[in-house]
């Protein structure tokens, strides 16, 4: 790539800045900026879509990015917002494994996936294939992120987090996948949070609280 | 049409029954749909009889000998278990463990848990199996979880994280499925993900994407099918939700998870002229059966033991398919069948056996034949057909798997038999007391439908001694489909 113009520039910005969020997560531990950076991760994500489809003139693209505002970046975090609001978890506890510690996991997981995302990137035809790499590592960061905390409403966040990362990957390699399967995709994850939410609130009327620690007795007896 | 009926009688029954589906008759209005569904799938096979592979819905939608016969069993079995919670349900209502709140609920869910399930066995689309396998996850999350107990929850919680995840995995390996397809088929039309155009192209399709897509699409199907070691969630969800959720979970949804693998494997195996996937099924197959062998022995609770009895079938289907060939494809297909058929009728007795023990925990649960022959006899004759005594079909399947085995991979025969004899000792020895001895049991205010059970029973006895032609015929041709070797 010696010359590369502007648009795509600001495409691998957005993907850079993807991988950032990324970190930036793992490294949270107040669960209301988690969302925040949620909702910037999918609003991101939108505008990448947005440039994408300008720049390949494909209008499903337009379709996705439009459905990535709604739901992304606007309508799950504040289904978030509220459930932390109403179920008052604010905080999660201290994770399995120390902040400094997660954060090199973390880099050691980007070098795995780049070498991971080798043998797609070098098949790829696309001009966004450099941004493989960063979709698989979004979604290996999302997949730790998931691993190392305690409160259920954080993994929720990793969950889609990771989510965020697929289709950051269908994007980047193939320029999104067909229609029906994005909404088809799109409606599980909405009706997956809906779920959740009634989920929450069944947790909490047992336990008085959100921490998985209390799911934790079916176990095989010795 | 047939296909239309056939999905829509349960999306009609799931939008009914969430109105309707507290009221006195709803359990009855359960089983019509059922039986509607049933009946639909019985109009599709004889269609699919008589004009052979059905191609509708502008491709969207497939019929073929793989998916007929898992088209009518899934309507079947869906259809028999309405009618088995029909008293079931009500006598937990008495018992007061549900209201009639949550029986809305779980009607609706099931019908929509159906549906989604059909989705998955007849779509065309790799995409859209997809969509409909994590909605079946969806649909049954809040079944899991209807009695609200702490351990209900905990359930709940794991099976939803567990497989969302597993799911997700699935989707990135179907992500890069298309981004192989799409070199070859072009990105404008939607035919990339169409299982059928795949299938035509798929030895031009680049060997190095689609194995690393197989990698993804076995790990994250394959947590929904249980194999191990990413069967954690299967236990816990059977043992703590609603019995008939068990009955489906075991012997439907486990077979629809196993399909969208094996077809995933026709597509890549071809193209890969390398014996990775049959390796990896095959290895993922084999630690299932081993693993479950051992842990059976280690349960108290009756639902939990047969949940591992299904990770262990499951297990041996994984194996038998890893081997390939017709033979072995074709003992795959028969114990998918059998095993479906076998373990809903079990688990419909093991749920009136504990409702009138008032306890899942084996011990508690004892002499089941002096006030209840029927359920007593049925728990008995439903683990001798499991556990692969003959004449039952069991028994046909799993010797035509061991004897292939023994030709095939000749290594892996001793650890099949060891595991077989272990799983064997484990659960007879355990469902013995609880058949024969001083009784435990009491009365129930309704009572249990056993027809169903003995329905089963029989067709799986009827499949042990003699396969239709007609079936034999799919199953041969979907062994040939399947391929491998």
């Amino acid at each position: 790539m010696a010359h590369t113009t502007f648009d795509l520039q600001l495409l691998n910005a957005c993907a850079a800045l993807l991988l950032l969020l990324s970190f930036a997560m793992l490294s949270q531990r107040r669960v209301v900026t988690l969302v925040n950076l949620l909702a910037v991760q999918g609003g991101l994500l939108a505008v990448a879509t947005l440039l994408l489809a300008w720049r390949t003139g494909q209008h499903h693209l337009y379709f996705s990015a439009a459905l990535t505002v709604a739901l992304k970046a606007a309508f799950l975090p504040w289904l978030l917002h509220r459930l932390i609001r109403r179920l008052e978890v604010y905080w999660d506890t201290e994770p399995l494994l120390n902040i400094s510690g997660t954060m090199l996991m973390g880099l050691l997981i980007v070098v795995f996936a780049f070498g991971l995302a080798q043998p797609i990137t070098q098949l790829a035809s696309t001009t966004t294939r450099s941004a493989i790499g960063i979709a698989v590592s979004v979604i290996l960061l999302a997949f730790l992120m998931m691993i190392t905390r305690r409160k259920a409403m954080s993994q929720v966040v990793g969950f889609l987090s990771m989510e965020n990362g697929l289709f950051f990957g269908a994007m980047s390699a193939t320029y999104g996948m067909p229609m029906v399967v994005e909404l088809g995709v799109a409606l599980d994850v909405l009706v997956a949070m809906l779920v959740l939410g009634v989920f929450f609130f069944q947790i909490r009327e047992q336990f008085d609280s959100l921490d998985l620690h209390h799911l934790e007795s079916l176990k095989e007896h010795d | 049409m047939e296909l239309l009926l056939l999905l829509g009688m349960p999306a009609a029954g799931a939008v009914t029954l969430g109105f309707l589906g507290a009221r006195r008759y709803a359990p009855e209005l359960n089983a019509v749909f059922g039986s509607g569904t049933f009946l639909a799938a019985c109009a599709l096979t004889a269609r699919v009889i008589r004009h052979g592979n059905l191609l509708l819905g502008r491709e969207q939608f497939f019929i073929d000998p793989f998916n007929v016969f898992l088209v009518t069993l899934t309507a079947f079995v869906g259809f028999t278990t309405s009618l088995f919670a029909r008293p079931y349900m009500r006598v937990e209502m008495e018992h007061g463990r549900i209201t009639a709140g949550r029986l809305r609920l779980y009607h609706s869910m099931y019908q929509l848990f159906t549906l989604t399930m059909l989705v998955a066995l007849t779509t065309n689309n790799m995409g859209l199996l997809w969509v409909a396998m994590e909605a079946a996850t969806l649909s049954t999350v809040l079944l899991v979880t209807l009695y609200r107990t702490a351990a209900s929850l905990e359930a709940g919680w794991k099976y939803f994280i567990l497989c969302g995840v597993g799911i997700a995995q699935a989707l990135f390996g179907t992500i890069l499925l298309y981004f192989a397809a799409e070199k070859v088929l072009g990105a404008e039309g939607v035919t990339a993900l169409l299982w059928t155009h795949l299938d035509a192209v798929k030895t031009q399709l680049e060997p190095a994407v689609l194995a690393l897509a197989f990698v993804f699409l076995l790990v994250g199907y394959g947590t929904k099918v249980g194999l191990a070691p990413l069967h954690n969630w299967l236990p816990d969800a059977h043992a703590e939700g609603p019995t008939p959720i068990s009955a489906v979970l075991s012997g439907l949804l486990l077979n629809v998870a196993i399909y969208a693998v094996i077809r995933c494997k026709v597509l890549v195996e071809g193209p890969l002229q390398s014996a990775l996937p049959s390796r990896m099924l095959m290895g993922f197959g084999l630690l299932s059966v081993v693993l479950a062998a051992f842990f059976l022995w280690r349960q108290r609770d009756i639902k939990r033991l047969f949940a591992y009895s299904s990770i262990e079938h499951m297990g041996i289907i994984a194996f038998a398919f890893g081997m390939g060939g017709p033979v072995a494809n074709f003992a795959a297909l028969l114990h998918m069948t059998v095993h479906s058929l076998t373990k809903s009728a079990i688990f419909f007795t093991v749920g009136h056996a504990a409702q009138k023990a008032g306890s899942q925990l084996m011990d508690d649960i004892r002499g089941l034949i002096t006030l209840s022959p029927t359920i007593g006899w049925g728990l008995m004759v439903g683990s001798l057909a499991i556990l692969g005594m003959p004449p039952f079909g069991v028994f046909a399947s799993e010797f035509l798997i061991l004897t292939t085995a023994m030709k095939q991979q000749p290594w892996a025969t001793p650890i099949l038999v060891v595991a077989l004899g272990v799983a064997f000792a484990a659960i007879f020895g355990r469902v013995q007391p609880m058949v024969f001895g001083e009784t435990s049991a009491r009365r129930l205010p309704h009572a249990p439908a056993l027809l169903p059970v003995f329905t089963h029973l029989a067709i799986v006895l009827v499949l042990g001694l003699y396969v239709p032609p007609y079936l034999a015929q799919w199953y041969r041709a979907a062994a040939h489909l399947i391929g491998g070797r």
